[in-house]
C-alpha cells in the first residue's frame, strides 16, 4: 500500500473519528466536571467543588438501592423472558410452517412500534383494571381483574418491555438455526439422537453464542429503559418503577440537582461499561474470523 | 436434501406458528382496530372485535386539534436528516477501512463500538446544559446533531461489515483492463455497495424514527417529533383511547412497513455483523 493510499485512507477517517471523540470526550469530561460540584441549576451561581461528596449521597441514598434492584429486576426478568420464549419461537419456526413469511413479519413487527405508543398502548387498551382487554378475559374466566400498574407495576413494565424485545431475540436466533447444518442435526437423528437430546447437544451449543450476543446488546439497551416508564408510571407509584436512568432523570430534570445526577450518570457509565467490555471482546474475536 | 416430515406434522406446527404469531401481533391489531372505533365503544366492556361502527373521525380530530402533520414533518426531518447527515460522514469512514485497512482499523471499530455503549443518561445532564446554553432545545438542528452523532457508530459498522464483503479482486481486474479511479468507483464499486448502503440507510431511518430518550428530553412542542407527541397522551385528563390509537396507527404505520423490508439486515446491523 502507498503511502498515498494510507494518507487518503486517514483523511477519509478523520471526521468520523474527530467527531465520534468530541461526543464522547466533552459530555463525559462535563460529567465527572459536574459530578464534584455542589450545583443545583435553582441555585446559579453558587457553584462549589465538594470532592467525592456527591458520589456518597448517590450512592447512599435509598432511592438508589431501591432504583438499582428495579433496574436488576427489569434487566433480568426481560433476559430470561426473551431468550426462553425467543428460542422456542425460533424452534417452531425453524420447523416447516405454511406461510412462514407472514408469521415472522407478525412475529418481528412489535419491534418496530416506538416506546411510546407500546407502553401507551399496553397500559390503557391492554392493562387498563377495568377497561382494558386484559380486565375483560379475566373477568369472563371468573378471575379477578389485576389492576397492573397499581399493584404490580414492575410486572406491567417488564411485559411491555419484553414484547418490545422478543422480536430481537426471536428473529437473532432464527436466524442462527438456520445457518445450522441440516446434515448435523440428520447424523444426530441418525447416531439414535431423539429431538430432545439432539436439541440439548446439537442445537443449543450452536446457539451459545447468538445468545451470549443477544444477552449483551439486550442488556445495553435494557439498562437505560426511559421511555416506557416515562409515558406510563413516572417512576411510581414511590419509586417501585424507578431505574437508575430514571432516577438520574428525575434528579437532573425534576429537582435540577445537576452534581448528583452527574454523580449518578458516572455510575450508570460504569455499569455500562462492565456489560461493554465483554461485548466488544465477542465482537472483537469475530472480526478476526 | 429437505427433511420429509409428515403431514400432521406441518398441520400441528402451522398451526402453533399462527397463533404465537398471532399473539404477538395482536396488541398492534387492537390498536389499530380502536382506531377506527368511537370513543364509548373503545372504552366498552365487553370489548367489540370487529361488528363496531367503522368511522375515521379520530383521524381528523387528531389532525385537527393537534397538528399531527406538524410533528409527523418533525420526525421525518430528524430521522431522515440524522441518518443522512451519519451516511455522509460515515462511507468514507467506511470504506477507507474496509478497502485501505491499517493496523489500528479494528481497534478504532472496537472503539466506535464502545461509544455506542455509553449510556445516554450518563450525558444527559452536560448535553440538555449545552443545548440549553446554545439555543438548541426543542429545535430540530439539535435533535438532528444528537441522534446523528448517537447513531454514527451504529451507521460507521453496518456499512463496514458490507464494504468488507466487496472483492478486492474485483478492483485488480478492472485495473488491469485500463479502469481509471473514478471509472472504477462508478462502474464497479458503486453498483456493489448500493444494497449495503440502502440497507444501513433504511435501519437508521428506523432506530432514528423510534428513538425515544433524546427526544423527550431535549424537545417539547416546536420540534417535537412523533415519540413526544404521542407521550403528550399519557396525561390522565386527556386520555381519548380512539384518539390515542389513531395517533399510534400513523405514527408507526410507516416505519412498521419500513422494518418489514429490513428484517434481514436488522439483525445484522444490530449485532454489529456477530450474526449474519
Amino acid at each position: 500500500m502507498t503511502a498515498e493510499t494510507r494518507a487518503l485512507g486517514r483523511l477519509l477517517l478523520g471526521p468520523a473519528v474527530a467527531l465520534l471523540f468530541v461526543w464522547m470526550i466533552v459530555p463525559l469530561a462535563m460529567t465527572i466536571y459536574f459530578s464534584t460540584l455542589h450545583y443545583n441549576l435553582l441555585n446559579p451561581g453558587m457553584e462549589q467543588f465538594v470532592g467525592l461528596e456527591n458520589y456518597i449521597y448517590f450512592l447512599t441514598d435509598p432511592a438508589f438501592l431501591a432504583s438499582l434492584y428495579n433496574t436488576l429486576v427489569l434487566v433480568g426478568s426481560v433476559l430470561v423472558l426473551t431468550i426462553v420464549l425467543g428460542t422456542l419461537i425460533a424452534l417452531l419456526l425453524d420447523q416447516v410452517v405454511v406461510g412462514r413469511s407472514i408469521v415472522r413479519l407478525m412475529v418481528i413487527a412489535p419491534f418496530f412500534v416506538m416506546p411510546t405508543v407500546s407502553a401507551l398502548v399496553w397500559k390503557n387498551l391492554l392493562m387498563h383494571p377495568v377497561s382494558g382487554l386484559f380486565a375483560w378475559i379475566a373477568t369472563s374466566l371468573g378471575l379477578t381483574p389485576i389492576d397492573w400498574f397499581a399493584n404490580a407495576p414492575l410486572v406491567a413494565i417488564i411485559l411491555i418491555v419484553a414484547w418490545q424485545w422478543l422480536p430481537f431475540a426471536t428473529l437473532i436466533l432464527l436466524t442462527a438455526l438456520q445457518s445450522l447444518d441440516e446434515e448435523q442435526r440428520e447424523a444426530a437423528e441418525m447416531d439414535g439422537a431423539g429431538p430432545f437430546s439432539s436439541f440439548l447437544y446439537v442445537t443449543l451449543p450452536h446457539l451459545a453464542r447468538p445468545i451470549t450476543v443477544v444477552i449483551l446488546i439486550e442488556t445495553i439497551f435494557l439498562l437505560t429503559v426511559f421511555a416506557e416508564i416515562f409515558v406510563t408510571t413516572g417512576g411510581g407509584p414511590g419509586l417501585a418503577t424507578t431505574n437508575i436512568a430514571f432516577l438520574i432523570y428525575a434528579q437532573a430534570l425534576i429537582q435540577y440537582d445537576v452534581g448528583s445526577a452527574s454523580a449518578g450518570g458516572m455510575v450508570a457509565v460504569v455499569i455500562a461499561n462492565i456489560v461493554a467490555f465483554f461485548l466488544v471482546r465477542i465482537v472483537g474475536r469475530n472480526l478476526e474470523a | 436434501m429437505a427433511r420429509r416430515v409428515s403431514p400432521a406434522r406441518i398441520c400441528v406446527s402451522t398451526a402453533a406458528a399462527w397463533l404465537v404469531g398471532f399473539a404477538i401481533f395482536f396488541p398492534i391489531l387492537w390498536m389499530v382496530l380502536a382506531s377506527f372505533k368511537t370513543e364509548l365503544e373503545a372504552f366498552s366492556t365487553p370489548p367489540s372485535f370487529l361488528f363496531f361502527h367503522w368511522t375515521l373521525e379520530n383521524y381528523a380530530t387528531v389532525q385537527q386539534r393537534s397538528d399531527y402533520l406538524q410533528h409527523a414533518f418533525n420526525s421525518v426531518v430528524v430521522a431522515g436528516g440524522s441518518t443522512l447527515i451519519a451516511m455522509l460522514i460515515a462511507i468514507p469512514a467506511a470504506w477507507s477501512m474496509a478497502f485501505a485497512p491499517s493496523k489500528r482499523t479494528k481497534d478504532t471499530l472496537l472503539w466506535m463500538l464502545s461509544t455506542k455503549m455509553m449510556p445516554p443518561v450518563g450525558v444527559l445532564v452536560p448535553i440538555y446544559l449545552l443545548y440549553r446554553t446554545f439555543g438548541l432545545l426543542d429545535t430540530l438542528g439539535g435533535l438532528v446533531l444528537v441522534l446523528c452523532l448517537g447513531n454514527l457508530p451504529i451507521v460507521v459498522w453496518m456499512l463496514f461489515t458490507y464494504f468488507k464483503e466487496i472483492p478486492k479482486d474485483i478492483l485488480e481486474a478492472a485495473r488491469m483492463d485500463g479502469a481509471t479511479v473514478g471509472r472504477e468507483l462508478i462502474y464497479v464499486l458503486t453498483p456493489m455497495a448500493v444494497p449495503g448502503i440502502a440497507s444501513t440507510l433504511l435501519l437508521n431511518v428506523i432506530l432514528a424514527w423510534n428513538e425515544a430518550f433524546w427526544t423527550l428530553n431535549l424537545s417539547s412542542s416546536e420540534a417535537a417529533p412523533l415519540t413526544v407527541f404521542i407521550a403528550s397522551y399519557s396525561s390522565p385528563e386527556g386520555l381519548f383511547w380512539a384518539r390515542l390509537s389513531a395517533a399510534s396507527t400513523l405514527a408507526i404505520a410507516p416505519i412498521l412497513v419500513l422494518g418489514w423490508f429490513s428484517q434481514r439486515q436488522l439483525v445484522r446491523g444490530l449485532t454489529f455483523g456477530a450474526v449474519k
